[in-house]
């Protein structure tokens, strides 16, 4: 297995985990320990994940219009489609 | 026009796996890794200090301010990597010298108050070269800069205090902390690289987002923001030239000798050797530890599934 991580850190509670970065380590455990002293040496987080690179799948950057097209044509999704009267307030 | 060209005419971030000219590519490769190789052949002028530190809590500082260099390295090395290049690579390039790294870290730190120039000028320096380099079209090195930018100001912080609690102090405190910048201000001028007009590769990488303003400018800037901090400290800086221009709004300085940044990035400084030497030596003597690591999960993820 390839030793490079994808490392995804929790700032606080009620935040989800963000990307921050990339480390090597031989195993999960070191991956961890690694990433705490890298991404977290001034209390930026509350919680690590670590995740083999190899393991992320990712959608094609050139195929990005496609693969996002279906969305652009549904305006009806956003509540700004809708006309109602001014007085309204929803 | 291409993906990649309109990206960079709007200004939006090119990001890993973006479609990307192998110039920009190679330029982008090249300058993260000598700034990742910086961070860490950084960490021994000041590291040299931290067992004579004068007291527990100058020592504990400069221990935090050392690790960060490494994590910034770090950060860095990761953001080189998201270009296709090996971590591995990247190390026997710094090792065998075909990449560099900047240039003040090849000069000795002879007393304790060097470290506190050090925090002071060239980690000044390096914010005055960083922080545009938070806008860098490239969207790993951009964010790596972001969180490298956050750290620094303690670095610099920490330089200014204790280069001030000298110069306050007793007169033979005070000649070492003049001594020290006497020493520091033309390298730290340097660190800016050459001037505009033998700058090559500068007008590329401006066009492809990469650096935002020129070297002489940056140089300018950070002359502008030191000097006043000088005064501040009690002590000069060792050009006759430094004058204030009411025109300009800014400080005119006297001619950096570039022939002596030629030299040193040559590798003819007065440490270069050492330095590569010491790097080297810190890689043979980890190879154990990162090879039982390895041994160690391997057999586990045997175990695992047994
Ligand atoms: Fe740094
Ligand atoms: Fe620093």
């Amino acid at each position: 297995m390839s030793d490079l991580w994808e490392v995804f850190v929790r700032p606080k509670r009620g935040l989800s985990h963000v990307h921050v970065g990339s480390l090597h380590a031989a195993d999960a455990e070191l991956a961890l320990r690694h990433a705490r002293d890298v991404y977290t040496r001034r209390g930026e987080g509350v919680s690590i994940w670590v995740v083999p690179s190899v393991q992320v799948t990712a959608s094609s950057p050139d195929e990005r219009d496609s693969f996002f097209d279906p969305a652009a044509d549904k305006v009806y999704r956003h509540p700004s489609f809708y006309e109602v009267p001014d007085e309204l307030q929803i | 026009m291409t993906s990649f060209e309109s990206a960079i005419a709007e200004g939006a971030r090119i990001e890993p796996r973006d479609a990307m000219p192998e110039d920009y590519r190679a330029t982008l490769i090249r300058q993260i890794a000598q700034h990742a190789h910086s961070e860490i052949i950084g960490m021994q002028p000041e590291g040299a200090w931290i067992t004579r530190a004068p007291s527990l809590r100058r020592k504990a500082i400069l221990l935090a301010k050392v690790q960060d260099e490494a994590g910034h390295g770090l950060y860095l090395y990761a953001a080189a990597e998201t270009l296709g290049v090996a971590r591995s690579e990247l190390y026997d390039a710094l090792l065998t010298g075909r990449q560099k790294y900047s240039s003040i870290f090849n000069y000795p730190t002879l007393t304790w108050a060097d470290v506190g120039t050090i925090g002071w000028l060239v980690d000044g320096a390096a914010i005055v070269n960083q922080v545009p380099l938070c806008r860098c079209s490239y969207g790993p090195y951009a964010r790596g800069m972001v969180r490298i930018c956050k750290e620094e100001s303690f670095h610099q912080r920490q330089g200014f205090e204790s280069l001030l609690a000298l110069s306050r102090g007793t007169p033979g405190q005070h000649a070492m902390a003049q001594d020290a910048v006497n020493r520091w201000w033309w390298p730290s001028l340097m660190m800016f690289g050459p001037p505009d007009a033998d700058s090559p590769h500068s007008a590329r990488s401006t066009a492809w987002g990469i650096k935002r303003f020129s070297n002489d400018t940056l140089r300018q800037r950070f002359v502008d923001m030191v000097v006043p901090q000088a005064e501040v400290l009690g002590l000069t800086l060792p050009d006759p030239d430094l004058r204030f221009d009411a025109e300009r709004g800014s400080w005119d300085f006297g001619p950096v000798d570039f022939t002596e940044l030629r030299e040193v990035v040559a590798g003819n400084g007065p440490c270069n050797a050492e330095r590569l030497a010491h790097r080297r030596a810190a890689e043979d003597d980890g190879a154990w530890v990162r090879e039982a690591a390895r041994v160690h999960a391997a057999k586990h993820a045997q175990r695992g599934a047994a």
